[in-house]
């Protein structure tokens, strides 16, 4: 009976989270677009629902809501439908829209896009073989192959993005990273721009010109089509459009040069705009918070080092340890267990709530839950682990973490290098007297 | 060369309607072969002949000014686009017959480039708000094409010209819908229909198409 109860709460919460992720669809992320492949939208509402529904069975794990025969049961279910949709439905389609733009091969759209999918399932399975992840215990095609191979991908694409965030954060919102713009520059750049398109204008205008009075003349001037034409065009060759090729060239490089100079000008507008943004309550506000911010980063990528360096595997969540050392400090009789359980947790909600919104831009979606429950295993106190763990089996959760740390180290590092290039790129340009 | 009077004339519209295929096809009397994203700007021009054939026959250059970009741009990347809008002749709106969304961002493009004309007078025009008294007191010639009709099937044609035929009207505007062929055969210049209405509508300075 309760058992009928739990499984009307879970289908509801999870058509709820259907409508949800079709509304967002439509609203943010496709705002100025007309969708036409309706295939698209459902497809991403479904992964988007299954992937929520995940996460409020870990919550209800944590609050002890619901039977816990019924949780396991559900879990699993949703468990096999992700994985499912992940590595058969998704890729198939994104093989299936890929092959039907190309133009080649319109006609045999459904046998390419197998082709494709079966290509992908390969270098998949592939992908297991350098890692430590094939236990004698489970057989080949069981659940444990395939999330541990989606939790290598996933896991990696994180660290990536973490690795970029941490560093990007703190250089977006502090203030000390902006350059000085000031009116007069823009006015600069804005008359270059201007310039560069009337002389644009009157090379093209030389060439119309041209074209009409060769025509008016009745020398027919073709562009050079297949072979023997061009072959024909090297020998015989007006002198006048032998002069549009060369005006023809000098506006290619007008052209590319105006192009050049709008980028510049929008970048010196939306500097100017951060500028004034941050003189305003908000923009000190964020920038508070974007000094606290870079430390934790700075921090993480000196962890991340250290874990890498001496060998170690993170047992107890940062979290943990500062309440810890505060409440050492402080000598105030607390609970730590208690409260510290919560509070990680709530941190690494909404540390994930965040990345959400930023990640539901991007396709990858499924394997980023994936690995993050595998990653929320590390946030979450002993007790907890162990219904995970008997759900996802006897994954080496240890090469995660190390792997983890690996890829967040590297992405940060070439972020920082990235970012300081074009930092140092940017002033020398318009910065010119 | 240069002694002839120039006419510059916006074409405006979302990404991807076929606002660059569109110059390349009035200036070049070419289809454009591999249309890609524009940024920025870009510029094409046409010598034509307005009143051909009159004697009050005058030769014209007339500048497409070709601006990419969507409405929803960062705020950033409106204040560049705005160093065009200078000194505009005539705007052509470009939407996508296919695309429903693109007919309804033209509101927002003709805001964006008037305002950027009209002398201020203080009057603070509310985001976005399409008001008909706004193009009541225009001088700007508007033309609104509809493009792709091609890959619209048979049966809804009618309803889909319908609609455009209203959006037209409330801009005071004149229409064409047109079709341009990239991928089958060429078309030239002079077949598409409503270019005679093209050669109308291009010459003159500041001759109002208003239906007053």
């Amino acid at each position: 009976m309760s058992f009928l109860i739990d499984s009307s709460i879970m289908i509801t919460s999870q058509i709820l989270f259907f409508g949800f992720g079709w509304l967002f669809f439509m609203r943010q992320l496709f705002k100025d677009y007309e969708v036409r492949q309706y295939v698209v939208q459902v497809i991403f509402s479904v992964t988007f629902a299954f992937s929520c529904t995940m996460f409020e069975l870990i919550i209800f794990e944590i609050l002890g809501v619901l039977n816990s025969s019924s949780r396991y049961f559900h879990w699993k279910m949703n468990l096999c439908v992700i994985l499912l949709i992940l590595v058969f439905m998704v890729p198939f389609y994104i093989g299936y829209f890929i092959v039907s733009n190309i133009r080649l091969l319109h006609k045999q759209r459904l046998l390419f896009s197998c082709l494709l999918w079966l290509t992908f399932m390969y270098f998949f399975w592939k992908l297991g073989d350098p890692f430590p992840i094939l236990s004698p215990k489970h057989g080949i095609l069981s659940i444990e192959q395939l999330i541990s191979r989606v939790g290598v991908i996933g896991v990696t694409l994180m660290a990536l993005l973490s690795g970029f965030g941490a560093v990007n954060c703190p250089y977006t919102y502090m203030s000390y990273f902006l350059r000085n713009v000031t009116d007069t520059d823009i006015l600069a750049l804005e008359r270059r721009l201007l310039q560069t398109m009337d002389m644009i204008i009157s090379k093209k205008k030389r060439m119309a010109m041209t074209r009409r009075t060769m025509f008016q003349k009745g020398e027919v001037h073709n562009k050079p089509s297949g072979f023997w034409g061009m072959i024909k065009s090297v020998t015989t060759s007006a002198p006048g459009s032998e002069n549009l090729t060369l005006i023809q060239q000098e506006v290619d490089a007008l052209e590319e040069l105006s192009r050049q100079l709008f980028l510049e000008t929008t970048d010196l507008y939306a500097t100017k705009e951060r500028i004034e943004y941050s003189k305003t309550f908000k923009g000190k506000y964020f920038n508070f918070l974007g000094y606290f911010f870079s430390i934790y980063c700075v921090w993480k990528i000196f962890m991340a080092t250290i874990n890498i360096v001496f060998d170690r595997v993170g047992k107890t969540d940062p979290v943990t340890r500062g309440i810890e050392i505060t409440v050492n400090y402080l000598g105030i009789q607390f609970d730590v267990k208690f409260w510290s359980q919560h509070i990680s947790f709530i941190l690494v909600g909404i540390i994930i709530v965040t990345s959400i919104r930023g990640l539901l831009i991007t396709l990858t979606k499924g394997m980023y839950f994936v690995s993050s429950v595998l990653l929320i295993r590390m946030s979450m106190p002993l007790e907890y682990r162990t219904i995970i763990t008997e759900v996802l089996g006897e994954l080496q959760f240890n090469f995660y973490h190390r792997w983890f740390d690996v890829i967040f180290l590297v992405s940060a590092l070439s972020s920082i290098l990235f970012l300081y290039l074009a930092h140092k790129q940017a002033p020398e340009k318009h910065m010119a007297p | 060369m240069a002694s002839l009077d120039r006419v510059k004339v916006l074409v405006l519209g979302d990404s991807g309607v076929g606002k660059s295929s569109l110059v390349h096809l009035l200036c070049q009397n070419q289809v454009l072969g591999n249309p890609s994203w524009t940024v920025g700007c870009s510029v094409d021009v046409r010598v034509h002949d307005y009143k051909e054939g009159t004697p009050e026959e005058k030769t014209y250059y007339i500048e497409l000014w070709d601006v990419g970009g969507s409405v929803g741009s960062a705020s950033s990347v409106k204040s560049t686009r705005a160093v065009f809008y200078n000194s505009v002749n005539g705007i052509i709106l470009v939407h996508d017959l296919t695309n429903k969304k693109s007919s309804q961002n033209l509101y927002r493009w003709s805001l964006e480039a008037l305002n950027r004309d009209l002398v201020p007078t203080g009057v603070l025009v509310t985001n976005g708000d399409y008001d008909r008294e706004q193009f009541a007191d225009n001088q700007i010639p508007l033309l609104v094409i509809g493009t792709k009709l091609d890959q619209i099937h048979e049966t809804k044609r009618h309803e889909v010209l319908t609609r455009t035929a209203f959006l037209a009207e409330d801009f005071n505007a004149e229409e064409i819908n047109l079709v341009i062929e990239k991928r089958y055969f060429l078309r030239d210049g002079n077949q598409i229909p409503g270019f005679p209405d093209r050669k109308r509508f291009g010459g003159g300075t500041l001759k109002s198409l208003h239906y007053d």
